[in-house]
């Protein structure tokens, strides 16, 4: 698969590491009401749909940047590749 | 009609026309006692106890293709029980168990030998924890036995036991381990549950779950829609995407695993041999092909095919191994789709959902498992009770902190 990075161009994804669902960006507040619901919610279970997929990959053996990527679990299409930063600032993330 | 030597003698003298279909082919009925949906091994390993084991009657297996055409035609056909944690080596010793006395007791050639798997070690500190393991697997009734090299050397003179990064040091070896002819154990199973009165409903694909008041009432599927007492999941792979229509999400990632085999040779390799230092395990069919795999690819996939890294992954390792396989060509490669779960570790539960039983998680040792699957899915769906062996198995045991890490690695499924 080749990963079309929005900074460095197509990169194949050898050059990354996976992390899982992209929901994972939305990590609970541990201070508020019902944090430990919220924190196994959050580590444990997954939408894992069949079909479009937005999903973390690291660029460990690049620029060290986190992406969102968009595949298709059935075709492994990518259809969309961002910055998981500018992900996490539109999704109302501080930093 | 019961498979002899007798029957193949009666048949060849009178021109092979006596025999008929192993399972036959109905339509559904509009209710059963028992709905198990997923005509994998699992499934129907499950409808063959319930109706065998447990006595009950009126059960459909459904399958939205071909009876066996999932995982348990795609796996390297691999039994063994050579587990570390209490959650788990009851339950497969309790498997290899029953794969012992399968054929007599459904009636059906499934191949199964016992010619044993051997996992080398290649360090000190990994001999240390060979021999722990071996000594919980003794502790629960299973066979284990610490090799050196010169044991090692006997049987396999070939491997590369002076490598210079991954010298072999020994191994650990279950002799009761070894392959069975992987497709045959689907057909036994569905012969023997077909045999006890089970419909198998083939072509037939669940689309919905019917949920009144909190409880599962039956299934919508592509042939209508099928009443049921008790409807029991066993679509590992799926499991999300068929849970899912009970708005339940699961603890599960489906990952693709790839798996190989080689162009046939003369007998070379007597057991299934794992490699220690990197993810490599191979075994030689009954055709003569190598059979190997290793890691899975390490994505969310339901593509059952995968990509070329992986597959370069694989061969390095066997050839850091087992060097004479670069000379070897190499046939088909394969990819399936595996309930990746969260621990490693498998699912039999009941569920929120009143009648509505879940079988899944089988990460990628799912074929191994089958019998003792099927025997305690069947087990839960009559009783209501899980088995003494899959106690642990459950699905809330991520919200309480009891989660079966064999690996050791968290809830990180493209780890385990």
């Amino acid at each position: 698969m080749i990963i079309n990075h929005p900074l460095l161009g197509p990169c194949d994804a050898q050059e990354f590491t996976y992390l899982g669902d992209a929901s994972l960006l939305h990590r609970p507040d541990g201070m508020a009401e019902g944090a430990e619901a919220a924190f196994v919610d959050y580590a444990y279970p997954r939408e894992n749909p069949a079909g479009l997929h937005r999903e973390l990959w690291f660029h460990e053996q690049g620029d060290r940047s986190w992406l969102v990527v968009t595949r298709d679990t059935v075709t492994h299409e990518i259809t969309q590749v961002e910055l998981a930063s500018d992900v996490a600032r539109r999704e109302g993330r501080s930093r | 009609m019961r498979y002899s030597g007798f029957r193949i003698l009666q048949q060849a003298l009178t021109g092979q026309k006596g025999w008929t279909p192993a399972w036959r082919n109905p339509d559904p009925q509009p209710h059963y006692d028992y709905i198990i949906v997923g005509g994998g091994g699992h499934g129907l390993a499950t409808a063959y106890y319930l109706a065998k084991q447990f006595r009950q009657s009126r059960i459909a297996v459904l399958e939205k293709g071909w009876i066996g055409g999932g995982n348990v035609g795609r796996n390297t056909t691999i039994i063994r029980s050579n587990y570390l944690l209490d959650g788990n080596e009851p339950f497969y010793e309790f498997s290899l168990k029953l794969w012992e006395g399968l054929e007599q007791d459904f009636n059906y050639n499934a191949m199964v030998s016992q010619r044993g798997i051997l996992n080398l070690f290649h360090s000190d500190a990994q001999r240390d924890a060979y021999i722990r393991r071996g000594n919980a697997m003794r502790l629960h009734g299973a066979d284990a036995e610490l090799l050196d090299r010169d044991q090692i050397r006997r049987d396999y003179p070939f491997l590369d036991f002076d490598n210079a990064r991954f010298p072999i040091k020994g191994g650990l070896a279950q002799r009761r381990g070894g392959t069975v002819r992987h497709d045959a154990v689907a057909w036994g199973y569905a012969r023997g549950a077909d045999q006890r009165g089970v419909d198998i409903i083939q072509n037939c694909a669940v689309t919905g779950l019917r949920i009144e008041d909190g409880r599962c009432t039956g299934v919508d599927t592509t042939r209508g829609f099928i009443g049921a007492g008790k409807v029991g999941v066993a679509v590992a792979g799926n499991s999300s995407r068929v849970m899912a229509m009970a708005g339940m999400r699961l603890p599960i990632e489906s990952h693709v695993l790839q798996a190989f085999v080689s162009e046939g040779l003369k007998p070379v390799l007597p057991g299934v041999i794992t490699f220690g230092a990197g993810h490599f395990y191979c075994s030689q069919s009954d055709k003569g092909g190598l059979v190997f795999g290793g890691d899975i690819d390490g994505y969310n996939s339901y593509a059952q095919r995968g990509n070329l890294p992986v597959i370069e992954d694989v061969a390095e390792g066997g050839m850091a191994l087992f060097p004479g396989l670069g000379r070897v060509r190499l046939l088909r490669a394969w990819g399936g789709v595996m309930d990746m779960s969260m621990d490693g570790s498998p699912i039999i539960d009941r569920t929120p959902v009143d009648g509505l039983y879940l079988n899944g998680g089988w990460c990628y040792g799912g074929f191994k498992a089958t019998p003792a699957s099927g025997w305690c899915f069947a087990h839960l769906l009559a009783t209501d009770q899980p088995h003494p062996t899959v106690t642990a198995y459950r699905l809330d045991r991520f919200a309480r902190g009891l989660m079966i890490d064999e690996k050791g690695v968290g809830a990180q499924p493209n780890l385990h």
